[in-house]
């Protein structure tokens, strides 16, 4: 298999503290990646030298096939991005939101409205397009910005807690279309708070003062903490001292 | 918000659970007297919110949803502010606040926008608490917390409860409903049921079985296939099928499995979860 995120020994220092130390791990095509860890841990920074955002102070992570410190804005065209906090323009309507998204990604007239008539089917958005997406629930907004952060077809998408708040029918829904993408062949690189979701993905990573402490499959993470959820795998490992 | 309806009883942890956009702050809100309602009444010990405001303000301790502490003020001036704006003194009340301020500590002189995510949420709670509230009202307090944070927050809730006083608590997160003592499902501005969490559960009506099958996906699609099925969600390795047809048991639903060629290591009959029991009424509305 291939692999479509690579980091080797990838640190990043803040004066003397060190928020990522030195971290290694692959993961594959297609793969459904869990990066887990406590407030504090070091994910957000660890993503945000993924995404092309923070330069590395050592090490190495190559992203879509490129480097995150010399080809930072080749990483950020060939990846896709959700949060929670922050993805749709609220006072743009739908089918605007669909353009300035295919547009910042550089994609051509046709291959916007292509694209936008598929997302518009899909979603079954026809009779809400032109509605500001203030208005609409937030559930098809969560699903839209899914649909948005892979608008360019990027060979990674990133979701960074993509269901915090939303209710437990949508987020289910939400992981259906995780794993229509997955399949596809996009590979997810996802933080969640909910221990349920660690369990939907094919590996979890858990990140405690920095380091990893922690990589495998759920079932072997569970086999090797000898306990019966990642909840309580979670509990055992993540309480560094970062937070105290 | 749409009619809701609820009462808290002296002394209780009582839970508001729900998405974003059920509710949940609005209501809050109101009961501060932050904001008024359209229509109906709300009152905090016989105290209406419309009439009373200041005398409100003064026995109710709040935490809003996001960090409203001065990022410029040190974390003790950041508690003697507070204390000062509500008349009393940091030494006061300070027995109801200990246990959390002492892990704060030794960050005292820190500015409050440097403290890490986890730091800040206990000096709000202190700041919440300082003047020694008859009532604790917390909007999310644990959103984007993680799950070791969200089992200590929790903790802290219990001790204050212990010291008597009542708590009105607002979360996203279904599985905080178990360590309430009442909750109201929040939905779209509508009350979906309260009660305890116990009787809550017991308001999801069929049998529930839980399934583990390496054939995960195979198995989803194959169960969401059946026409007998009335319910069907995945949770953590689990998959949560009922029927409304209660004679289907485990060895008719083994049946139908082995029909589509899939194994399942586990099938054991379960209690619903909270999270169950919100996803039916979610699908099927209220009974009460």
């Amino acid at each position: 298999m291939e692999p479509v995120v690579k980091v080797e020994k990838l640190s990043k220092k803040f004066g003397e503290f060190i928020a990522t130390n030195a971290i290694s791990f692959e993961v594959n095509k297609g793969e459904i990646f869990g990066f887990l860890g406590a407030n504090g841990a070091g994910k957000t920074t660890a993503m945000r030298m993924l995404s092309g955002l923070l330069t590395p102070s050592s090490g190495q992570a190559f992203v879509a096939g490129f480097d995150v410190t010399t080809q930072a804005e080749l990483v950020k065209k060939n990846i896709g991005y959700m949060s929670q906090k922050f993805s749709l323009y609220e006072d743009l309507t739908i089918q605007e939101n669909i353009e300035f998204y295919g547009g910042i990604y550089g994609l051509s007239r046709q291959e916007i409205k292509d694209r936008s008539k598929g997302i518009v089917d899909k979603f079954q958005l026809a009779s809400v397009k032109n509605k500001l997406v203030k208005t609409i629930p937030l559930g098809w907004k969560q699903k839209l910005a899914f649909a948005l952060a892979l608008i360019h077809k990027p060979k990674v998408v990133f979701l960074d807690e993509p269901t915090g708040g939303v209710d437990p029918i949508t987020r289910r829904q939400f992981w259906d279309l995780i794993y229509e993408a997955a399949n596809d062949g996009v590979t997810i690189f996802i933080t969640t708070h909910y221990m349920d979701e660690a369990e939907y993905c094919d590996r979890v990573s858990i990140m405690v003062d920095g380091l990893i402490k922690a990589l495998g499959t759920p079932s072997e993470l569970k086999k090797s903490f000898d306990v019966d959820s990642m909840d309580a795998v979670f509990q055992l490992l993540a309480r560094g001292t970062a937070n105290k | 918000m749409d009619q809701v309806s609820l009462h808290v009883e002296e002394g209780e942890l009582f839970g508001l659970i729900g998405p974003d956009g059920a509710g949940k702050t609005t209501l809050i809100k109101i009961l501060v007297t932050i904001i008024g309602a359209d229509d109906g009444k709300a009152s905090i010990l016989e105290m209406d919110t419309r009439q009373a405001k200041k005398s409100i303000r003064e026995i109710v301790g709040y935490m809003p949803g996001r960090f409203s502490l001065y990022p410029d003020l040190s974390v003790e001036e950041n508690l003697s502010f507070f204390a000062r704006a509500f008349d009393t003194t940091i030494t006061e009340n300070y027995s109801l606040i200990e246990s959390i301020y002492d892990q704060l500590k030794p960050f005292k002189d820190r500015k409050a926008g440097a403290l890490s995510g986890g730091m800040k949420q206990k000096l709000a709670l202190c700041c919440a608490l300082i003047h020694r509230p008859k009532i604790l009202l917390l909007d999310e307090p644990t959103t984007g917390v993680d799950a070791v944070s969200r089992k200590e927050f929790w903790q802290m809730l219990r001790e204050i409860k212990s010291q008597g006083i009542t708590i009105l608590v607002s979360t996203p997160y279904m599985d905080e409903a178990n360590l309430c003592d009442r909750i109201a499902f929040l939905q779209g501005g509508k009350i979906l049921s309260i009660d305890s969490p116990k009787n809550i559960t017991d308001q999801f009506p069929w049998q529930l079985f839980a399934i583990k099958s390496q054939q995960k996906y195979a198995l989803i699609e194959w169960l969401r296939a059946w026409e007998k099925v009335s319910y069907c969600y995945a949770f953590g390795e689990y998959l949560h099928v009922a029927f409304e047809d209660n004679t289907i048991q485990a060895k008719a639903l083994n049946n139908y499995l082995r029909t589509g060629s899939i194994s399942a290591s586990e099938i054991t009959v379960i209690s619903p979860t909270i999270e169950d029991t919100f996803i039916y009424l979610m699908e099927h509305g209220t009974r009460c």
